[in-house]
This record gives C-alpha cells, structure tokens and sequence, in this order.
C-alpha cells in the first residue's frame, strides 16, 4: 500500500517538476512577476512536504533551501538578476535528479549537491539559517505564520480544539492518529471522539466521514504550533482551536483562520504568505480508479486571478496507460468486426441490403470516430519533453564551456505517449552533439560575426499526418572534408568514393562513426548518430540532415502520428495477403516483359519513364520462394531513407486502408522484412511489410545499393 | 502460530494436488498430456498466416480475438514429422511466460487425473529433444503417456526465433 501511495507521489512530483521548469523557463524569459514565482514556489514546496512524508531527507533539505530562496523573491527581499536564475535553473536540475535517485535508486553527486547548497544559501538571510528544518513544523518556521502574531510565552494554556476530517482527508491517506501523536508532542491532550453524526449501520456510507474529535490541549506552545501540526490537512478538514486566554478573540481567531485557511494570498499580508501555499497532496480521488489530478491552483481553496487560470493547465484525468491501450485494442476490434460485417453482408445473397448497408456506413463513421477519439487520449504535446531538453541544452554548454540557448517552437504539437518516451534519448544525443560538435566556442561564433551565444531551435509540427520535429543549430555545419577523411580513414568509404554533400551528411549516421578530435564526457563514443537513427526508425520514422557550412545543420525526424493505425496498401504475396505501409509507397504500376531489363546473372532492373530501378521480389526476399521463379505481376516504387528507388514485385494489389497495427513483439522475435502484423476484415493475420528491410535483404537490390556497398565494407 | 498456519496450508495443497488433471492428446501418433491448468483454449485448426522466416516447427500466426499468437506444430518440435495440418487437427491455446501460443496436435483424446506419486521419471533415451521436453511419463490404461515440460518446449519470447 504505502508503495502505491509513494509512486503517486512520484507521478505528482513528474508533474510539479514540469510545472518548476515552466514557471523557471518563464522566469529566464524575463517574466518575473508574483504568479510565476508563486507557481515554482507551490511545486517546490509541494515536493518537499510529499518527500517529508517519505523521510527522503535530502530531498526535504534541498528543497528547503531552494524553497526558501523563492520565499525571499516573492516578498520582494531579492531581486532576480542573471546569476541567481542561473542557479535557480541548475538547482532544479538537481531537484529533478533527487527526486529521480529517491525514486530509483542510486545516488547524486554529493559535491555538486553541497556547491548547490552553499550558493542557495548565500541567497538566504542569517537568521533563516539557525532554524533546522522540521517538516510538520513549517509554519512556525518560516517567520511568524498566521496572523495573529504568536506570543511565544513559556505559560501554559489550554487549548480547545475540534477536528472534523472531511472525507477527502482519508483519501490523500491522512490520518488522524498521526496527528494527534504530533499534538501529543506539544503537550499534554486529552483526546474525545464524537461519534454522534454515525450513521446507523446499514445507512453507513463506507467512503464518507462521519467522525471528530474534540481535544483539549495543555500546552505552553504558540497557538500557530498547533495549526502547524494540521497544515498538511488544512482545506481537508474543519478545525478550530480556541484557547482559554484568547477566547474573548475568538471570533477575532476564527477570523484569522478562514483567512489562513480560506482565503489567503493575495489580500493577505507578505508575512502571512509563506505557509499559505498549501501542500497539495497527491488526491487520489475515492473512487480509486481514475484520480483527478488536482490540477496545480484548482483545488486550492484561493481566489484566483484571471490570470493564473490562463497560465494553469486545463484539468487533466490521469489514467492507467493500460486502460486506454485496451480500448484501443477494443476500438481496433470494433473495426475489424465492421469490416468483416460489410464482408458478409456483401457476400449474403438477400436481395435489397441497401438500407442495411447505409446503417453500417453510419457504424463505420461511428467506429472511426470512437477510434480518433480514444487515440487522442494516447496523444500528449510534446511540450514536457522540450522542457527536459532544456537542461540537457544547460548540462552540454556548462560541459564543454559553449553557450547554448535553446529555443522551443510548437510545444503544443501532440503526438503519441510511446513515441515522446521513445523520442527522449534521440533527442538527447543529437542535442549533445548540437552543442559538442555544432556551436563553435565563444571566440570562434565571435571571429564568425555571430552572436556569442548559440542557438539551438526545437520546433515540432504536423506535416501531412506525420510529426515533423527539426532541430537547427547555428554553429558551424557539418566539416565534410572531415566527416569525408575519417570515413575513408576508417574504411566507411572506398578511398576514391566520388559522394555528394548529402551523402557526406548522412556518413553521420553510420555504425562506427565519431567525429569528435578528443572524446569528449558528452559525445565522442561513436555511438551517437547511428543509434539515434535506428531509434527513430524504430518508431516508423525517419532522420534527415542538411547543413551548410557556417550556417549550422538540422536534423528533422519525421514520425508517424501514432503507432496504433497506419494507412497501407493490401497487396498478396505468395498467396499470402500482407500489407505495405502506404507513407513509403511512391507509385504502384503493372509491369510488362518489356520494362524488365536484365542486369548480371540475377538483377533485373524495371525501367521506369527511362530511370532503372532495382527490381526486389517480395516472396524471394522473405523466402516464401525461390527467387528464380518471379513473375513479372505489379510493382511498388518505395523511396529509402537514402532516397534510392526500388520497385518492389508483388503479385496484385487489393484494395488500401488504414490497419490496425498489432506488435509482433514477444510473439516471434524480430523478422526481417516484417515490420508488425494487423488483422484484416476477414479476420485473418496479415504481416506488415517493412521495405527498408526487405531491400536490404534483397540480394539484387543489394548491388546497386552504395550504402550497403559500404556496410559491407565495415563487414570485411 | 504462524508456522503452524503454514504447516496447515501446506498440508492442504499436498491434499489439493494430489490428484490433477491431464488432458491428453496424440501428437504423430504418441500421447501426450498437458495439466489442465495450462491450457486455456482447444480450437479447431484452420489456416494460419505464415511468418516468413521461421523455423519449420513454427507453423504461423493466428487470430485468438484479436491478440496474435504463434502456432507451433508439436510433432516437428519434437523431432517427429512434420504435420500436414487438416480441419480434423487441434490447436491447444496455452499460456506460457505470461502469453499465450498455440501448439498444434494431432486430435485431443480425454482428461484423465493423475496421482503425482504415479509420474516416472523420463528413462534415458538416446534423443536429447525428448529428454528436454518430456517432464515424466505416467501409464494410462496401459499405455505410456508423456507429460510435456511446457517451460521447455516455448522458450521465453525473446528467444523463440533466434
């Protein structure tokens, strides 16, 4: 159980983390104004008290501190200058690597974590340093509180409180024995359960609170103590305190306390603020099954202003992964049925099914509605994933003494939950390599008459159902006299290899390949470029770059939407029905002896308007028969990643639509020249053919193919 | 007392176990058997889709509601012949390394309980694939039934095609 609760923590802390590094960002954007830093504080401070509850003391610590500092800018004692934000940046840094560590293990770098802790603390006034850091005791520590002003006297008093949970308290998993154990540590108590509201037994509603408690306290503690020990329930709960001495103020208290519990903020005054903030505890709401997720300030008892509302993000429901990939199995089912429905209403000799057959027209829009809108779900913007490469951005230019500022566009873009997680290392190294090897130094970009600073630009788009994300540096380009020279150096390349600046570009890509003079901590292993494009083809997706020397280069990846459906064309193969993905598809054309020219003992090439193109038999190059006996049937031009054109031979085309694709993975390992499997409408398996693939199998493609020329030239 | 609690429970699934069920089957003409709990489905064979590429044990992949699962034809992963896969054939849907797969028999005979006291040791056979996939053997009406080591006959997923 405190497992579950503890990785609901961690799932809030990914999204206060993201809302830091938004309110940061717009604050390095020279946004300075109370909301932001209200926001950045809220998470920070959200963090801390969740850590609290966990015992993850250095956490707790370190937030503290970063915590603090933030309390210091928003009542206006510090000011924002370059220096401090900088910190600020790396000290979240490090608050997402603890946060990372408590999670998974491991640990952080102990000396980077005190430098961070000693340049906080210079930003933090003397006497905030005497005060040890007690979680539960925040209020009282950070200055004063409530508004009344404690009297700190060492007489005791007793103390009159009544606490009513609300049901929602049980549901973030506060308990009120705790509670009264961290009210037993200030003083005596005296502790009533009122159990009058009970219900009777069969009226009882499991999931509602019927229980208070009346104590009685005596204690020499200041009154704000006591709330301190309520503060991580506060909004959960109805609490009053009365005390003897004061209770001609009571209503004067009470007042106190619906403008610490109720209202606070902005009217309340800058001393008031600092426990205001309330701890958002992770609400796993009581149905259990879908928690709301308490959006940021929405469940907040505050006033907002406008403007917040803008800046907050819409409410959200964070559901189990696994739920919508099974109605995404479900809806792709829903399609099939459909399909195979039509199959055999088509095929019933019933006479007049026309009006049959509109109903179903309608069940299929239906269906395809159902179907876009539960892969919407599956679609998240891409926005947290720019933010994490920010600080990857930060980390390079720090590293190698650079600076690099990155610029983010269409942060809005969505694109499907797998291929954002799957997109974060490619992303990763090909930043790295922007910064190590793109930007040139300071006094290189100056000698260039550029701006001294970098500048790396992220953009993502739609682009004719795919996502296009492109990441353009303005550093030098690409060296290709270099890229060239270590590419022969180490035999990629045949030493007299004629290559156009395309070529030399994508050389990048290939195993083996580093350009990097010294290895360097960021770059340099020689596994970047080629793992980031296996990665994106992984995903169905392709890598690009172009660059100009002195300009900077850019890499574009262009993904599919989704990687749940794909439109593709239905074509037979060895009396095997299997399906080609449509996006790599050039044109389809039937084939007749006279466009067949034969090239060596077993090439043929298919001559197209005058161009030759490789011929690749499909059932020869998956072995569903001997390559000899092709026949001359229909052809597929696909385009590679290279751009190099084949046809590919199959035996007929049927009919394209869009698939629902089905992993082949844990099923039978990987097979080459198949990229997955779908279901088609009569229920029967079809493979997904992956071309790249097949041509690189195909051994008459492979000879007109000079980047398998130079595969094998690493081979040998 | 805990340790007592724990002597009862395993008293009662000593007791539990101590007759499961079987359901038998004949694989090129030999019988076999599978404990009941390991099969989820027996189906009818019909056509599969072939996988291009596999092993001539694996027979293809078919279409169980939706989910893709590969068919293996038993008889050619015991080293027997291959089976020509007939309408008359069955495949027996299990569960192994949390999916599912289908093996591919000859025809299902009956479920018959078996006293584990009852299993005998595989004697050593000159056929180290027998000896892999055979767990034990048990005498059922006077002929020997071999019970099948489902870990071994599917490897882990991973390592199915390679």
């Amino acid at each position: 159980m405190s497992g579950s609760i503890q990785d609901t923590f961690f799932e809030e802390c990914e999204d206060l983390l993201e809302a830091m590094d938004e309110g940061l960002t717009a604050v390095e954007g020279g946004e300075h104004d109370q909301e932001v830093v209200n926001a950045v504080f809220r998470a920070v401070h959200s963090i801390k008290g969740g850590a609290g509850a966990f015992g993850l003391d250095e956490l707790v610590g370190f937030a503290h501190k970063f915590e603090t500092v933030f309390d210091e800018l928003r009542s206006g004692k510090l000011e924002f200058d370059a220096a401090l934000i900088q910190l600020l940046l790396r000290s979240s840094d490090h608050l997402a690597d603890l946060v990372a560590t408590a999670r998974d293990g491991g640990t952080t770098d102990e000396a980077h974590h005190n430098v961070l802790i000693e340049a906080l603390q210079k930003y933090i006034p003397e006497e905030e340093e005497d005060l040890t850091f007690e979680p539960m005791g925040l209020g009282g520590g950070m200055g004063g509180g409530f508004a009344p002003a404690p009297i700190v006297d060492d007489t005791e008093r007793d103390y009159q409180i009544r606490f009513q949970p609300l049901k929602e308290m049980y549901g973030t998993g506060n308990e009120p024995y705790f509670l009264f154990q961290a009210l037993s540590d200030l003083g005596e108590v005296d502790i009533k359960l009122n159990d009058a509201e009970l219900p009777g037994f069969d009226a009882i509603d499991v999931d509602e609170s019927y229980l208070s408690w009346e104590i009685s306290l005596k204690s020499s503690e200041s009154r704000s103590s006591i709330e301190a020990v309520f503060e991580f329930v506060e909004g959960l709960c109805e609490l009053s305190i009365s005390s003897d001495g004061d209770a001609d103020d009571e209503a004067d208290a009470l007042a106190a306390l619906n403008a610490a519990f109720g209202t606070d903020g902005d009217d309340a005054a800058p001393a008031s603020e600092a426990p205001a903030a309330p701890f958002e505890a992770p609400v796993p709401a009581p149905e259990a099954e879908v928690s709301v997720k308490p959006e940021e300030k929405a469940s907040s008892p505050k006033a907002e202003t406008a403007k917040t509302e803008q800046r907050g993000p819409k409410p959200t429901l964070r559901v189990d992964l696994e739920r919508v990939d099974r109605l995404i199995n479900a809806v792709g089912e829903l399609i099939i049925n459909h399909s195979m429905l039509a199959q055999q209403i088509a095929n019933l000799d019933a006479g007049d099914v026309r009006d049959v057959e509109t109903e179903l027209e309608g069940f299929k829009n239906l269906a395809r509605d159902i179907q876009e809108g539960v892969m919407s779900i599956r679609a998240q913007p891409v926005k947290p994933l720019f933010q994490r490469m920010a600080r990857i951005v930060r980390e390079a230019s720090s590293a190698t003494g650079k600076t690099a500022k990155l610029v983010t566009e269409g942060e809005a873009t969505e694109v499907d939950k797998t291929v954002i997680e799957r997109l974060s290392d490619p992303l990763t190294h090909i930043l790295r390599n922007a910064v190590d090897h793109g930007i040139e130094k300071p006094e290189g970009r100056e000698a260039a008459g550029k701006d001294k600073a970098g500048e790396i630009r992220l953009t993502a788009s739609h682009r004719s159902g795919s996502v296009c994300i492109e990441i353009r540096d303005d550093g030098a380009g690409v060296n290709r006299p270099r890229v060239k020279q270590i590419a022969t150096e180490k035999g990629l390349i045949p030493e007299n290899a004629e290559l156009t600046d395309a070529e030399i570009d994508n050389l990048l890509f290939m195993p083996g390949f580093s350009t990097a003079k010294e290895v360097s901590n960021l770059s340099g292993r020689g596994v970047g470029m080629d793992v980031v494009k296996n990665a994106v083809t992984g995903l169905g997706g392709r890598i690009n770059i172009s660059s100009t020397p002195g300009k900077g280069s850019t890499f574009t990846i262009i993904l599919p939407l989704t990687l749940a459906v794909m439109d593709g064309m239905v074509v037979s193969v060895a009396d095997q029905t299997m399906v080609v993905p449509i996006t790599s598809i050039v044109e389809t054309m039937r084939g007749s002896d006279e466009m067949i020219n034969n090239l060596g003992a077993d090439g043929t090439l298919l001559s197209i308007r005058g161009n030759f193109v490789p011929i690749c038999d499909v059932a020869g190059a998956l072995g569903l028969r001997g390559a000899s006996d092709q026949q001359p049937g229909v052809y597929l031009l696909v385009e590679t990643e290279t751009g190099q054109r084949s046809a590919l031979a199959v035996d007929d085309i049927f009919d394209q639509r869009q698939v629902v694709i089905k992993s082949l993975d844990g099923v039978c390992g990987n097979i080459p020249g198949v990229a997955a499997a779908t279901i088609l409408g009569d229920g029967k398996i079809a493979m997904i053919l992956d071309p790249e693939s097949i041509i690189a199998a195909s051994p008459a493609a492979a000879a007109f193919d000079t980047e398998r020329r130079m595969s094998n030239a690493i081979a040998s | 007392m805990p340790s007592q609690a724990e002597a009862k429970k395993a008293d009662q699934e000593v007791k539990h176990t101590q007759y499961s069920e079987f359901v038998s089957f004949a694989v090129t003409g030999q019988a076999f058997c599978l404990k009941i709990t390991q099969i989820r489905e027996i189906r009818r064979w019909s056509p599969v889709t072939i996988l291009p590429h596999a092993p001539s044990d694996v027979l293809g992949v078919m279409n169980l509601r939706g989910a893709v699962i590969p068919i293996y034809d038993l008889s050619a992963r015991f080293g027997l012949q291959q089976t020509e896969a007939t309408e008359r054939n069955v495949v027996i849907v299990v569960a192994v390394h949390g999916k599912q797969v289908g093996l591919l028999a000859e025809s299902v005979s009956e479920i018959i309980s078996i006293n584990p006291e009852e299993i005998q040791d595989t004697p050593q056979v000159d056929s180290r694939n027998t000896m892999e996939y055979i767990q034990g053997i048990i005498s059922h009406n006077d002929t020997m039934v071999r019970i099948i080591n489902l870990d071994a006959v599917i490897s882990a997923p991973e390592q199915v095609m390679l």
